[in-house]
């Protein structure tokens, strides 16, 4: 195991360098002169000469990586040229939007997809069985802003339930700002619930056609009983995997539904970035979120490791 | 073949026509808008903005006046052109990766291809366009290259599997034995075996890349106006959506039933081209 822990680290250590890196290349590198980028073509030669030495463009491509991956080691993830704030506050500021939408998405999927994929499976073949596959087809292929935009016309504009958009803040009590989040949230989850309703069914069919399934029902278990003992334990490592893989989903989708419901998220500050010409801001959001993304397929790596003793040798 | 598999099979069999049907009429009414749409898209006719669906347009109008049907005609260019083209960057650098890497399995070039993946996995497709759009501005093409970028890996895993298994095969060791070099057994004798897999797939990644374009194009990073664009017009409908809710169904409905389409085909294909996955009933 210590051989395996070690080999996975330095994996993910290589992982986060050559992202770092690629991220660094295209969008400090690439564009040439970051200041002239930032500023547009009409821009002044005395205020491009004043930015490119605040950017500390005068030195190396080399030496301003590292720096900018020391920074960020540190927490100081620069200042941001069109607000002046650090970008680390300004990130903190919109990660208390993002990430408990995805985790609350994530939630949701879970708890809806996990029960509906072992009802299809035990009833496999069955009206109930077909009926969750044809909603499963219907839920990946909706595009889920615009399934966010008909909840918003039926739920915040007919019913009034909910409101069309914006974020109560956490100031205002826990209750609100979850009330502000569950349209987003339903928005971004039923596409995931689609997909993991499907493994979960799939990975149970599998287990279920398995020998020592056999063998349990041939000591005088009933199907109940071999689903829930012995069928679901081993089912579930692929979901586990599935539910890793869907985080990276989760935030790219998040950007997208945080503009439906303008939502002061991460996607937000990305599109503001992006229009206001301000680089470093969208350097650092996206290197935080692949840096997300790889920390989680790292955990899920290890967790089916720990699961699956077998993984631990053949690799 | 018991009952219950009858009716499996024959609503899959089902699936395969629903979503090739599906798949033409959106095929169609893109070609047909290269030679004709029922208004001209560019055309702005303020004093019938807004307008329910109406004989004269079956979809209504949008808040300039555009007639809805015409622009879901055109917008389906724009989602067609750029997921095709997009499967095609995927394919096209993503299956000799693939190739490669199973050919020479265990090497460092198959090492070398196979952390490439995993690292641009850790880039979906969004970021990827949020980075080139941050630089180059946003553009349909931009919108291909990000989704293709994404194609890639998901090509390259999945021939190098299905080219792994083929390697192992009598009939490969015979054509090494004639003395065929790597690459030409991977054209010769891998790859038209592997092609099932990647019809399939590419039908999947087709399907993922229009939901993609949409995506974009409705946060401002994919087709620029005027250039008609499903994800587009649905942006331009949020804030008129109390007002004229059919600006947003329609457009909305035109990417589910293409998706829907594109998927059910996907599905049927791989029943048809892999007999084993029939037998197990998935």
């Amino acid at each position: 195991m210590l051989r395996y822990m070690v080999k996975k680290l330095l994996s993910l250590a290589v992982s986060l360098v050559v992202a770092s890196a690629v991220i660094f290349l295209a969008l400090e590198v690439v564009p040439g002169d970051p200041a002239a980028n930032m500023l547009g073509i009409n821009a002044q030669e005395e205020t491009l000469a004043a930015l490119r030495e605040e950017l500390g463009l005068d030195r190396g491509p080399v030496a301003r990586y590292a720096d900018w991956v020391g920074g960020m080691l540190v927490g100081d993830f620069g200042t941001s040229y069109t607000y002046r704030t650090p970008v680390s506050e300004m990130i903190a500021d919109r990660v208390v939007v993002s990430l408990p939408l995805a985790l609350y998405a994530l939630a949701l999927s879970t708890l809806v997809a996990i029960p509906a994929g072992i009802w299809a499976a035990a009833r496999r073949g069955s009206g109930v069985d077909l009926g969750v596959m044809g909603l499963t087809q219907l839920g990946v292929a909706i595009p889920n802003f615009w399934f966010a935009m008909l909840m918003v016309l039926i739920f915040a504009i007919n019913l009034r339930w909910f409101s069309a958009g914006g974020f109560a803040g956490w100031d205002a009590g826990v209750g609100p700002a979850m009330h502000s989040l569950t349209l987003p949230a339903v928005a971004l989850a039923l596409p995931q619930a689609a997909i993991l309703t499907r493994v979960m069914r799939s990975a149970l069919l599998d287990t279920l056609g398995e020998d020592f399934i056999r063998t349990a029902r041939a000591k005088g278990l009933t199907r109940g009983q071999t689903l829930w003992r012995h069928a679901l334990r081993n089912a579930l490592i692929p979901v586990l995997t599935i539910i890793g893989l869907q985080f990276s989903f989760l935030i790219a989708g998040a950007i997208i539904i945080e503009n439906v419901f303008f939502l002061p998220g991460l996607g937000r500050l990305v599109f503001q970035a992006i229009s206001a010409r301000d680089l470093i801001v969208v350097e650092s959001v996206v290197m935080l979120l692949v840096f997300a993304v790889i920390m989680v397929n790292f955990v899920v790596d290890l967790t089916y490791a720990a699961v699956d003793p077998r993984l631990r040798r053949s690799r | 073949m018991s009952a219950r598999d009858a009716i499996l099979a024959a609503a899959r069999g089902r699936s395969l026509l629903v979503g090739a049907l599906l798949t033409l009429v959106f095929t169609g009414a893109a070609l047909v808008s290269l030679a004709w749409t029922p208004y001209d898209i560019t055309a702005l006719d303020i004093a019938n903005k807004m307008t329910l669906p109406a004989p004269a347009h079956p979809l209504g109008t949008d808040h300039f006046g555009r007639d809805i049907l015409s622009m879901i005609m055109v917008g389906a260019r724009t989602s067609i052109a750029v997921a095709l083209v997009a499967v095609g960057i995927g394919m096209g650098l993503g299956v000799p990766l693939g190739l490669a890497a199973a050919a020479h399995k265990g090497s460092l070039l198959d090492e070398v291809i196979m952390r490439g993946n995993d690292l641009v996995f850790a880039f979906p497709a969004l970021l990827i366009a949020i980075m080139i759009t941050a630089v180059f501005g946003a553009s349909a093409v931009n919108a291909i290259i990000a989704i293709g970028i994404f194609n890639i890996p998901v090509f390259a895993r999945l021939t190098r599997s299905g080219a792994l298994s083929l390697w192992t095969r009598d009939y490969v060791l015979a054509a090494r034995v004639a003395g065929k070099g790597a690459a030409r057994i991977s054209v010769e004798h891998i790859l038209p075996n592997v092609t099932n897999l990647l019809i399939v797939q590419g039908t999947i990644q087709f399907s993922l890349g229009i939901l993609a374009e949409a995506g974009l194009s409705y946060v401002g990073l994919g087709a620029q106006p005027p250039t008609p664009s499903w994800g587009r017009m649905l942006a331009d409908s949020q804030t008129m959506i109390s007002l004229a809710p059919h600006m947003t169904i329609f457009p909305g409905m035109a990417i589910l039933l293409t998706v829907l389409g594109l998927n059910l085909t996907g599905d049927g294909l791989r029943d048809l081209l892999d007999p084993q996955l029939r037998r197990a009933g998935r």
